[in-house]
């Protein structure tokens, strides 16, 4: 690693006024992916804001009778939650579903949210990477993809975001709390937050530098069912391939694409009476192969229509 | 930077290079050499350890982060002459082979019956809101985070199942 | 010369009078590595702080440095020398062998300005922390005239050549009988690289004193680490002190030492204190050998009942562009079946890709992969199932060198295994069985891995306590030789397994060839036994001789050893109290055990039966299995529990090789794509249903004078196609590319 400097932040105002004040400053929560890319020298911080022990660590009511979740609360304490168990089952199934309870302990809501792309040319420094070395180019485009995005991607990048998290957030209609290095908190829908690659895979949210994300909302749950289910080539603590949430009347669709994929087309057949596999036909109409990848379209419009249909109960 | 954190009941005060990890804090400053250094990324667990009770991948933290915590390793768990029940069930179901990957399993392990006891969920968990049992595909399950390539899968099942029993 | 006749006689570990043999008893280190107080390589606390070592791993993977700019590195915090190439310490040429009989030869590290593989060490930095280390190595600027590297194993296959030295080996004619066989079977599989990913990366710490170089490290085989470290440096061989008393995982990638050995022991001699270098994870992949990727070609000809009439396997694999090593994919396959017209051999490509070599069984792994499904195709097309095919084509003697098997059940093993398993539940036609969302099968494949024994020595000690304690130059990579040479020394010494010590893992110890090719219990604990009957006999010598002693005056040969006390008739003693009277400073003895020279008149090898149950999502084309049962026939056993856990060990090797593991190469950079544990898949613990291993009660006794055989590479043989086979059953498709993952398994589910 660089060397860099290490404060904990007291508070979140000091926290976004710090980062906004310090060349090269960071945000450090659980630390599970920051870490392991700064060991790699693939980031680069110069100083890094512990805000791990920020009083954001709460599951709270919200008086809609949705939740608010603090974004330093870790993997682990969100699935573990009865309420949302019991109400959200959704995002405790896509949390358990995505690295071992080590990384769950540690992870934090936020951090999860923001964990950048398993692709294997962003991790190879000797390879060309737009994410990593903005303009080098992409390995991957050419390369052994067969992970890579179906939906969204771009020429310069077609690396995937790899949350199981986000992927039910997504499909609870989360929303996003922040603060910005200027005070002002905002809030806006989790779809929101992460970009497609476009000609800027290194910019991957929508935050301003130095903005903070506080929590996340949940809705009340919505009716009807929930259900996420992933594949991948080992039966745990394994990158997915692929992975689908269904939430009510909202789906969801993770691994697909450089951020967690609202699947619009879907929902839309679904309502006008569509089948689950007319709906992901229509979902994936967009969905275009990479060199090897192209499994995957047939994987997720497979995967989806099955999920979908369990979680509505629809025999077919 | 200063830095204190309680290892195995004792209080340690440290001064270390911010980037050094809670592993190599453990192995390289304080000797404690139990936890092991697999992979550096948190994708073996070899590293694991228990941070105020809970598992973690101490090559995935830096020490810094770590002050006034409380941190329990394999040599915080027993020792040769005391085993603790876990590591008295790994020896004797022979849940290990080189014994590279074994405290971090034991360490994970024990974590594992308190998780199971507190009821959280796994993937291995159909109902999400009724009482978690403590069957073979919930330790499978919550047992993946830690790679053992000797591959005694099998064993280390049977030796976390045994020592659920005497710990019961 | 001894003859494998003399393995007939009677001793301590045949007759097993305490039972110690064969019984499941704790590993001797165990309680160590529970507690994480066994130190490994890394771990082993120096006389004075070390200094730490970074290797910097070229970026390319063929071509030269041309530029060198350690500027910045060396002007980084705490570096203490930054090494490249150019100004490396002295070391002798690549290959020399100053002292005829050294194991192995020197290999300088840094040795010159070209880059052979992707990961190649050229760059080194010494720094008084490990953080200041790994900063400073990120720093160290290299510049290369990149050749374009040739590494495309599928695109040459054309190319291949026969491996020097080698020729196909035919029996009979094949091409006619292949021709002229009712039932024909042609297919050809693929297996990619894969690698060894043991838990502990490979790492050394040495220092020196005076002009001795201490160091321990990770390392397979003591004697050609030691010779091959003191070849480099220049140095006698006895200026060499190495050991390595705790190996985290070898299977093979251990069996040669890198280029850590070699940097620590220059590192420590160029700064005066202790140095210590490990492997990145990541560095692993590329910087230790690999199982090269094999392409196998399989013709079976039948007749309609179902004998084998013609039988080939052709192996084309590679390996590094210097180097010679040959995955001999093909020769299991000489001894497994009869066939009148047999045609196996091998092709190699070189390329420019890191070393291939050894990985647990190197050849069956692999070459099962094929075969056993080849098999499982054979049966269907026949009609017959597969368990009746094997036995149908069972040989009496060698097929190819018509030599008589010293012990062959393998027959009993499928028998047995078949029964055990329920293996007259499974349906014969495919994708008949259905749980939930999953589709069921079952598939079954036989084993078998060679048997062999090398020379080997030991030495005993007997102290005034009464405690024996075994030396010898052996390692334990989680094998448990030191649990086997504790129970063969309390056994054949008649004393508990509490006073019993084992020293291993030392180059100053007798020498043994250490671990591989599932030869280490029988060799090691064969040079054990006969050092442990010259105990026997000295002690017996010395209490005839000893005045005081209850057992003067003999005869020698009637003294029995056991439960710590030495008698004849009814006249006895306490081996503590003869030694403290009559021998207080101690006995130490050596023995040795050379194979004897008529061992090669038999066919030796190891067998198992593989039963595999299998679940496969109709939806995703995941596999997942369920239910997995090894039987397996493999000599005496010494230890029931350890034994057990290697057959294990290699069976979900197997079921890895089946779904997981592979190393994908990108063509245009020859490096591999899966460079850490996040992206090559080894198995977690969820991927393993209920599996467990058996063996036949049985000994040898033209194996060794203990009728023992091995069994570290015994349980992958032939495992993962037992997966293989059990997924066809469940889907009715099948993926001759392994791994079986699910894009390739949805795949061929879809084509139908």
């Amino acid at each position: 690693m660089r060397p860099f400097t290490y404060e904990r932040a007291r508070d979140p105002q000091s926290a976004v006024k710090a980062a906004a004040e310090t060349a090269g400053a960071r945000f450090l929560a659980g630390g599970t992916n920051l870490l392991d890319l700064m060991k790699l020298e693939i980031e680069t911080p110069q100083h890094l804001i512990d805000v791990g022990r920020l009083p954001l660590g709460q599951i709270e009511d919200a008086p809609d009778g949705g939740l608010k979740i603090g974004a330093m609360t870790s993997n682990t304490q969100v699935a573990a939650d009865a309420r949302v168990r019991s109400r959200y089952p959704v995002l405790t199934q896509a949390i358990v579903a995505g690295g071992s309870p080590q990384l769950r302990n540690k992870a934090t809501t936020g951090g999860n949210l923001l964990q950048r792309t398993r692709c294997a040319y962003f991790y190879d420094t000797s390879k060309p990477c737009n994410k990593r070395q903005p303009g080098s180019g992409c390995g991957a485009l050419e390369g052994l993809n067969r992970n890579a995005a179906i939906l969204g991607a771009s020429h310069a990048c077609i690396a995937t975001h790899p949350s199981d998290m986000a992927v039910a957030l997504v499909a609870l209609d989360a929303r996003v709390e922040t603060l910005a290095p200027d005070g002002d908190g905002r809030e806006f829908p989790l779809m929101e937050l992460h970009r497609l690659p476009g000609e800027t895979p290194e910019v991957e949210t929508h935050l301003i530098p130095g903005e903070l994300i506080t929590a996340i909302v949940l809705p009340p749950p919505p009716d009807g069912g929930q259900l996420y289910r992933k594949v991948r080539d080992r039966a745990s603590y394994a990158a997915g391939l692929s992975s689908v949430a269904v939430a009510g009347d909202r789906v969801a669709l993770g691994m697909v694409a450089h951020k967690p994929w609202r699947a619009a087309e879907a929902e839309a057949a679904l309502s006008a009476g569509a089948s689950p596999d007319e709906a992901m036909a229509a979902e994936l109409e967009a969905a275009s192969e990479t060199g090897r990848n192209g499994f995957k379209i047939t994987l997720t419009a497979r995967l989806g229509a099955a999920t979908i249909a369990e979680a509505k109960g629809i025999r077919r | 930077m200063k830095t204190t954190i309680t290892v195995n009941g004792a209080t340690r005060a440290l001064d270390l290079d911010p980037r050094t990890t809670l592993l190599d804090a453990l192995r390289e400053h304080l000797h404690l050499t139990g936890s092991k250094k697999g992979c550096d990324h948190g994708q073996c667990g070899a590293c694991t350890v228990l941070v105020n009770g809970l598992r973690i991948n101490s090559c995935l933290s830096l020490a810094v982060m770590h002050d006034g915590d409380e941190v329990t390793t394999i040599e915080g768990l027993g020792s040769p002459e005391t085993l603790h029940p876990m590591q008295q069930a790994f020896l004797t179901e022979d849940a290990f082979q080189c014994g590279y990957c074994t405290p971090g399993q034991i360490c994970s392990a024990v974590a594992l019956l308190r998780e199971v006891e507190a009821g959280w969920p796994s993937q291995a968990t159909a109902d999400l809101t009724g009482k978690v049992v403590l069957s073979d595909e919930e330790i499978r399950e919550r047992m993946s985070g830690n790679i053992c390539r000797c591959s005694a899968y099998p064993q280390i099942v049977a030796a976390i199942k045994r020592a659920a029993e005497a710990l019961a | 010369m001894s003859s494998v006749a003399d393995y007939a006689h009677p001793n301590p570990v045949t007759e097993n009078r305490s039972g110690l043999i064969g019984k499941a008893v704790d590993r001797y280190e165990g309680p160590l590595k529970v507690t994480g107080s066994a130190p490994y390589a890394y771990e082993v606390t120096p006389p004075s702080p070390p200094a730490y070592g970074i290797m910097v791993p070229a970026a390319i993977a063929r071509g030269r440095i041309v530029g060198v700019d350690a500027t910045a590195a060396q002007a980084s915090p705490g570096v203490l020398a930054v090494w490249t190439h150019l100004n490396v310490p002295e070391q002798a040429p690549r290959g020399t062998r100053v002292h005829p009989r050294s194991t192995a030869p020197s290999r300088p590290v840094l040795e010159d300005d070209r880059v052979r593989f992707f990961g190649q060490p050229v760059a080194f930095v010494l720094a008084d922390t490990l953080e200041n280390a790994q900063a400073a190595a990120l720093l160290v600027k290299l510049a290369y005239d990149a050749e374009t590297p040739d590494v495309d194993f599928h695109g040459q296959l054309a190319k291949a050549e026969m491996p020097p030295g080698e020729e196909d080996v035919e029996i009979g004619d094949f091409a006619k009988g292949f021709a002229e066989a009712p039932v024909k079977l042609d297919a050809t599989w693929s297996t990619p690289i894969q690698n060894h990913c043991q838990m502990e990366p490979c790492a050394s710490i040495a220092w020196w004193e005076g002009d001795k170089c201490v160091v321990h490290t990770s390392v397979q085989m003591v004697k050609p680490a030691q010779h091959g470290l003191a070849e480099t440096l220049k140095i006698d061989r006895d200026a060499v002190h190495l050991m390595t008393r705790y190996i985290g995982g070898g299977f093979g990638g251990k069996g040669q030492t890198y280029d850590d050995i070699t940097l620590a022991a220059l590192g420590a001699r160029a700064l005066g204190r202790p140095v210590k270098v490990a492997y990145s994870r990541q560095h692993m992949m590329h910087g230790t050998i690999h199982r090269p990727a094999t392409v196998q070609r399989v013709r079976l000809g039948a007749t309609k009942d179902g004998r084998l009439t013609a039988m080939s396997i052709m192996t084309t694999t590679h390996c590094q562009r210097d180097g010679h090593f040959t995955e001999h994919a093909s020769n299991f396959a000489r001894s497994l079946y009869a066939a009148p017209n047999r045609l196996t051999g091998h092709r190699l490509i070189h390329l420019d890709l890191p070393g291939a070599g050894p990985m647990r069984a190197p050849g069956e792994a692999s070459g099962m992969l094929s075969l056993e499904c080849a098999m499982d195709e054979l049966a269907e097309t026949l009609g017959i199932d597969p368990v009746e095919l094997r036995i149908k084509n069972e040989p009496e003697a060698d097929p190819e060198t018509g030599k008589p098997f010293s012990l062959r059940q393998l027959v009993r093993c499928m028998r047995e295994g078949a029964q055990l398993f329920g293996w007259d539940r499974r349906h014969p036609r495919p994708g008949q069985a259905r749980d939930g969302r999953w589709s069921i099968g079952m598939g079954m494949a036989a084993a078998i891995r060679g048997n062999f024994l090398l020379p080997a020595k030991a030495s005993f000690s007997v102290d005034r306590d009464g405690v024996i304690t075994v030396r010898q130059g052996m390692t334990d990579i989680g094998t448990g030789s030191y649990t086997v040479l504790a129970q063969i020394a309390a056994e054949t010494l008649g004393v508990p397994l509490k006073d019993v010590r084992v020293e291993i893992g030392d180059s100053e110890l007798p020498p043994a060839p250490g671990s591989g090719g599932q030869f280490g219990a029988a060799t090691a604990g064969t040079a054990a036994l006969a050092a442990g009957m010259n105990l026997r006999a000295a002690i017996a010598e010395l209490a005839a001789n000893d005045p005081a002693s209850p057992l003067h005056g003999g005869p020698t040969e009637a003294v029995s050893f056991q439960d710590g006390v030495i008698a004849i008739a009814n006249r006895s003693e306490s081996l503590a109290a003869l030694i403290a009277r009559a021998a207080p400073e101690g006995l130490t003895v050596e023995g040795e055990h050379r194979p004897a020279a008529d061992a090669r008149n038999w066919s030796q090898h190891t067998y198992g039966a593989h039963f595999c149950e299998v679940g496969v999502d109709q939806v995703t084309g995941e596999t997942r299995v369920r239910r997995m049962l090894g039987v397996f026939a493999a000599g005496r056993i010494i230890n029931y529990k350890t034994a057990r856990s290697q057959l294990t060990g290699g069976m979900i090797w197997g079921v890895a090789s089946a779904l997981t593991e592979g190393n994908a190469v990108d063509p245009r950079y020859g490096s591999l794509v899966n460079q850490d544990l996040a992206s090559y898949l080894v198995p977690v613990q969820a991927d393993i249903g209920e599996l467990d291993a058996i063996m036949l009660d049985e000994a040898d006794d033209k194996a060794n004078p203990m009728g023992i055989k091995g069994v570290g590479e015994l349980g992958i043989s032939g495992a993962g196609a037992a997966v293989a086979n059990a997924i066809y059953n469940a889907v009715g498709v099948r993926v001759r590319d392994y791994p079986i993952t699910p894009d390739k398994l949805l795949g061929a589910m879809l084509a139908g």
